[in-house]
């Protein structure tokens, strides 16, 4: 990055922005608020010795988290991204609830309506056809029920 | 906290740990790591201007997180706690479609239940003629889903 074009750090810094400046290529001039709150929140010094000890190839992520966690804090002084996952842990407890109570209804009504559970159609087993239709003529005993022979 | 017992903060800083210490009530002596961790992370300035910004009542839960985040970021430098996050939200994913199938599986019972209901007059229609293989003449739920091709909601 070129003097002339300085990245959100250095430009917040009020310093110049040399060309292997560690911080240039995770926080563009074109986004300032982000390294406003990475540096209200770690400090320039932490976050640089951050990235420092990450391998290159997973700073870009690093920076991506460091900013999340920043900005999340600063929407929320107190808990910051903990509230996040104390929200998302109370939404898991709800759904498993909702998806018990849901399986527990389907439960209920299958062993109070056995004959509703989904069975396979009777296709290529003439045998079971059959069967049914000889039980329902030893049921019905007149002439008047029209099963049929198969 | 007295000058006579400085907290973890001032013993870690080296300074005398005042009166109105603002990290004393929450980072005693005998927990340096806690405060240490913080620092490490955040820096103390940083979570003196954090703590001073806050109402006194919000102080201590505003540590605990802090303290949380720090151990997170100290366990996992690239994906701190965003680690979590990024792990529950997937669980919240596919929760949620497991909702969905089961809220399906109640409208199949639902639409077989109407379907029974209204399976009736069809009983009393079947043609009598034995020449005649058509469907089976006595047609039960399960079958009369699979006549009307009836699909679960996706």
């Amino acid at each position: 990055m070129s003097s002339f074009s300085r990245c959100a750090a250095c430009k917040y810094l009020r310093r110049k922005c040399p060309q292997d400046c560690i911080l240039a290529p995770y926080f563009p001039s074109s986004n300032p608020q982000r390294f406003a709150c990475v540096h209200k929140i770690f400090g320039a010094s932490n976050v640089t010795k951050m990235l420092q000890q990450v391998p290159v190839h997973l700073r870009a992520e690093a920076a991506e988290c460091i900013s999340y966690e920043a900005i999340a804090r600063v929407q929320d002084p107190v808990y910051g991204c903990v509230g996040i996952i104390t929200q998302l842990q109370q939404q898991i407890i709800q759904i498993h609830s909702e998806i018990m109570k849901i399986k527990g209804d389907i439960i209920t009504h299958h062993s109070a309506h056995p004959q509703h559970q989904p069975l396979p159609p009777p296709q290529g087993d003439p045998c079971r056809s059959i069967s049914i239709h000889q039980q329902e003529q030893d049921n019905f005993q007149s002439d008047e029920h029209p099963f049929g022979n198969f | 906290m007295g000058g006579h017992s400085p907290c973890a903060s001032c013993k870690l800083l080296r300074r005398r740990c005042a009166r109105d210490c603002i990290f004393a009530p929450y980072f005693p002596s005998e927990d340096p790591h806690k405060f240490a961790i913080v620092h490490k992370v955040f820096g103390a300035s940083n979570i003196s201007k954090m703590l001073q910004e806050l109402p006194a009542h919000q102080r201590a839960d505003a540590v605990s997180s802090l303290v949380y985040e720090a151990s997170a970021r100290v366990r996992d430098p690239v994906y701190g706690c965003v680690g979590a996050i990024s792990y529950l939200q997937n669980q919240v994913s596919q929760l949620q479609m497991q909702l969905a199938v089961a809220q399906a599986e109640v409208l199949c019972i639902q639409m077989q239940q109407d379907s029974s209901a209204m399976q009736l007059p069809r009983m009393v229609d079947v043609p009598s003629d034995d020449d005649k293989p058509s469907s089976p003449p006595f047609l039960l739920p399960n079958n009369l889903a699979h006549f009307l091709n009836l699909s679960p909601a996706s």
